[in-house]
């Protein structure tokens, strides 16, 4: 017998359009992104690449059997890294790499390609972003919804401890606050941040808008903030997809493709087993 | 009631083709970028980021100048670091006593300039941070003459519109000349200049000896070394691989902005 439910429309058409395209995006501009940071393996703080000073550096050593061995220098620590970062097997054969073949695109190296697949996609994500951030506001989307409110902001403690007990809510018919958050914090704070950095690192858009490298105080600060910025976005996905799989991939999925939700009905939807 | 296990196996299948379908997603991106039609398509990028990014500047924005103090104690240089083309060598082993610099294609009056011709035109220099395709960066001191002096010299007929920098540099990978182009719009910068001094020094042979161009609104491949000639030209795409230049004909962007 299935419990009493009711369908809910979660989720409209330009949320879940953007939601996809975000999703491609990021398939094709994180790898690409690690394409063209092997070309120069290495962030700096500042203007300039001051080589003898990196605050991360992937870098390849030989052995004295003639290997290579894969080195991780980050802050002045080293870590061996060998098939991972640093040097790992490209064709059968070990060689002088920071991330290896299978997180680049292309897979070998290939600088131009890299750009090319990173560049167009990054015109992508960024109309993909206006499109939905222009979309948002006018439909009210971000105040409804994203932006935390007094009453959710008052469930934050209890949100917290069902959260750290792995008790998660899935059939609310509202965002939970640590929902909102991260939602907000994507769109609102990483999404322009990463967009940001890019474009600092433009020689162009330096000359064209000064401020623009001087707020991430250099291009080259620029670059390692951009390089972070990716990192927290494949942490936001890495979570994103785990409190997907724990609170039901198929009803999850289906709302994010259909728009419609299937909730239980009021008295039961803080008992977590009972979904689906 | 907890829900049926054939639904549980079903979710971690589900969950399994998520994750395994990014690996052949990229494989296939990988074959894409063999063809011709997705380079065509990428391409767009370029043309897209090269249209907005002129659009939103004012023609005459300068990249930023630096003091003293941020130069970069180490440059590294990039590409050829000493070519090995005889003719070069020549003029190189007489301090470029004999090099000319070439002016010619679409001018009123063709001209030839020494070393000395250049450094009696009025000088400009300029603290400023090259930046590298590959991803680093350096800030050097230049001293040269701005091309839109020499372009004004030999008067730039109206059909021309963009011009070709010729170099004396063959490269190791191919066998192929380095060449490169930029519009008028780059050409007569404030900051475009042929720089002949780098770091109040003699430019070095490893930067391009003994004339290099200076476009620093670009990244570094714009920036030939070794120049020997200046074509002012109404298309390019007659000249060597027809993409305006040694690494655009290797699939790198003519506009280098970003």
């Amino acid at each position: 017998m299935p419990a009493p439910h009711t369908w809910i429309y979660r989720h409209r058409l330009p949320t879940r359009v953007c939601h996809w395209v975000t999703a491609l995006c990021l398939l094709i501009l994180v790898p690409s992104g690690f394409q063209i940071f092997n070309a120069h393996p290495a962030l700096y703080w500042g203007e300039r690449s001051d080589r003898e000073r990196p605050l991360l550096a992937l870098k390849a050593v030989p052995t004295d059997d003639d290997e290579l061995r894969g080195i991780t220098e980050i802050l002045g620590y080293t870590i061996d890294t060998t098939g991972v970062l640093g040097a790992s097997s490209e064709e059968g054969e070990r060689v002088a790499r920071g991330f290896p073949t299978w997180a680049t695109l292309p897979s070998s190296q290939w600088l131009a390609m890299g750009r090319q697949w990173h560049l167009f996609f990054a015109w992508v994500l960024v109309l993909n972003g206006l499109i939905f951030g222009l979309w948002a506001v006018w439909s009210r989307h971000v105040i409804r919804d994203l932006i935390p409110a007094g009453r959710d902001l008052a469930g934050l403690g209890a949100s917290l401890r069902d959260h750290l007990r792995f008790r998660f809510p899935t059939g609310e018919r509202r965002y939970n606050v640590f929902q909102q958050m991260a939602y907000v914090s994507v769109v609102g704070i990483l999404g322009p941040l990463i967009v940001l950095t890019g474009l600092a690192m433009s020689p162009w858009m330096d000359a064209a808008v000064p401020i623009l490298p001087a707020v991430f105080a250099g291009r080259q600060s620029a670059r390692t903030v951009h390089f972070l910025a990716t990192f927290a976005f494949l942490g936001f996905t890495v979570m994103h997809l785990f409190m997907i799989a724990a609170t039901g991939v198929l009803s999850n999925v289906r709302s994010i493709v259909t728009g419609w939700s299937r909730v239980l009905d009021e008295g039961e939807t803080d008992e977590p087993t009972q979904r689906d | 009631m907890s829900p049926p296990r054939e639904i549980d196996r079903r979710r971690f299948m589900l969950r399994g083709l998520g994750l395994a379908a990014i690996a052949p997603l990229l494989a296939g991106c990988d074959r894409l970028s063999q063809t011709r039609w997705l380079s065509r398509l990428l391409g767009a990028g370029e043309r897209v980021t090269h249209r907005v990014q002129r659009t939103l500047t004012l023609r005459g924005a300068l990249a930023r100048e630096f003091p003293e103090s941020a130069r970069s104690a180490v440059f590294p240089p990039n590409g050829t670091s000493e070519p090995t083309a005889p003719a070069y060598q020549t003029l190189a082993a007489n301090g470029f006593a004999d090099w000319r610099l070439e002016v010619h294609g679409l001018v009123e009056r063709p001209a030839r300039f020494s070393l000395a011709d250049l450094r009696r035109l009025p000088a400009r220099t300029q603290i400023t941070r090259h930046d590298c395709v590959e991803g680093w960066s350096a800030i050097g001191k230049w001293t040269g003459v701005r091309l839109g002096t020499l372009l004004d010299a030999v008067r730039v007929r109206p059909a021309a519109r963009f011009a070709v920098v010729r170099c004396a540099d063959v490269m190791e990978a191919s066998g192929q000349p380095y060449y490169e182009s930029i519009d008028l719009v780059d050409a007569y910068h404030e900051q475009t200049i042929l720089a002949y001094e780098m770091n109040d020094r003699v430019l070095p042979v490893a930067h391009g000896a003994p004339l290099r161009l200076r476009v620093e609104r670009q990244l570094g491949y714009k920036m030939a070394k070794y120049v020997m000639g200046i074509e002012l030209v109404e298309r390019f795409e007659d000249i060597e691989g027809g993409r305006g230049g040694y690494w655009e004909d290797r699939g790198y962007e003519w506009y280098a902005g970003i």
